[in-house]
């Protein structure tokens, strides 16, 4: 992955680098967070923030950015995964799962139910 | 018998055994914490209303802090064994270790000042998911530290014997570490601001 001494300093100063935006990139949440913008806006906001950070640190300090062929495999089966995971429970919501339910069980219906 | 692949690369994949096991490890654990960030996204959607303000944004802002600086000092541990220094490498594995101990703290304070309260996890459903999910992140972070802890002890006498294993061990590391900072990077808008 890095060759020889010299390269490892270059890396060294885009670690450093990164580490600095992280800091900047978090101190912008904050103060994003600080204007109260309307809620679609800042939950749009701080996830495009946050997804720019997590690909700096994946990149660079994950050593992402120049990986080997099988390492992005693993993570594109991972992305289907995870896409999945996020999404297909989504359809769920349809159903009402997740929702607060406001049902008010009679004891006579209760009573019929347990029969 | 001599675990194969420790320090050469496979000529398969082009890594070491324990790369790409670690690999594969994140790659269950973006599973895991995707299946929570789902159920999260599924009982905010459901829900007819959703808390604002019940946590702390400037001890939570210091943590990313903490966490982001734990990173750099993890990154910066490995590239110290690649040029050779281990003193160098030993001092940003410490103040990894005292930095994600400082994490855990913040954490510990945040925990009682709820508990305190009564805002346990079973006050609401905010709070249910809160402290699941920075609990299994904060169990990640002990995982770390224990990790950690055998490196800077007992583990760190394999770089005179085979420093090059030694450095790929750090390596590995780092990447878990990396890993468990990149969670926390979307637990603080989702949970703390949004």
């Amino acid at each position: 992955m890095h060759a020889d001494a010299e390269s490892i300093r270059k890396s060294i100063r885009s670690y450093l680098m990164v580490g600095a935006a992280l800091f900047v990139f978090t101190g912008i949440t904050v103060a994003v967070n600080q204007i109260h913008l309307a809620v679609p806006l800042a939950i749009t906001v701080a996830l495009i923030i946050a997804g720019t950070k997590g690909t700096m640190v994946a990149a660079v300090f994950m050593h992402l950015n120049h990986e080997k062929k099988w390492i992005y495999g693993a993570l594109l089966l991972t992305v289907i995964g995870f896409l999945i995971l996020i999404f297909v429970p989504l359809l769920t919501v349809g159903n009402g799962i997740g929702t607060p339910l406001n049902v008010t069980v009679t004891h006579g219906a209760a009573e019929h139910a347990v029969r | 018998m001599n675990i194969p692949y420790v320090v050469e690369e496979r000529p398969d994949s082009g890594l070491t055994n324990g790369k790409l096991g670690t690999w594969l490890f994140l790659a269950s654990e973006v599973m895991l914490f995707g299946a929570l960030f789902s159920t999260y996204i599924i009982l905010r959607v459901g829900s007819v209303e959703w808390p604002h303000g019940e946590l702390n944004v400037w001890l939570g802002m210091a943590n990313t802090f903490i966490l982001i600086g734990s990173s750099v000092t993890m990154v910066m541990a490995w590239a110290s064994l690649k040029l050779n220094d281990f003193a160098k490498h030993r001092l940003y594995l410490i103040a990894t270790f005292v930095l994600s101990g400082l994490f855990l703290v913040n954490k510990y304070f945040e925990y009682a000042d709820h508990l305190a309260r009564g805002e346990g996890p079973a006050h609401s459903t905010f709070l249910a998911i809160y402290f699941t999910l920075t609990g299994l992140h904060g169990l990640h972070i002990i995982g770390g530290m224990v990790v950690m802890a055998y490196f800077i002890g007992p583990g760190a006498r394999l770089w005179k014997k085979n420093p090059e294993q030694f450095t790929n061990r750090i390596e590995n590391t780092g990447l878990y570490w990396h890993f468990v900072d990149l969670v926390w990077i979307f637990l603080f808008p989702v949970l703390y601001l949004l």
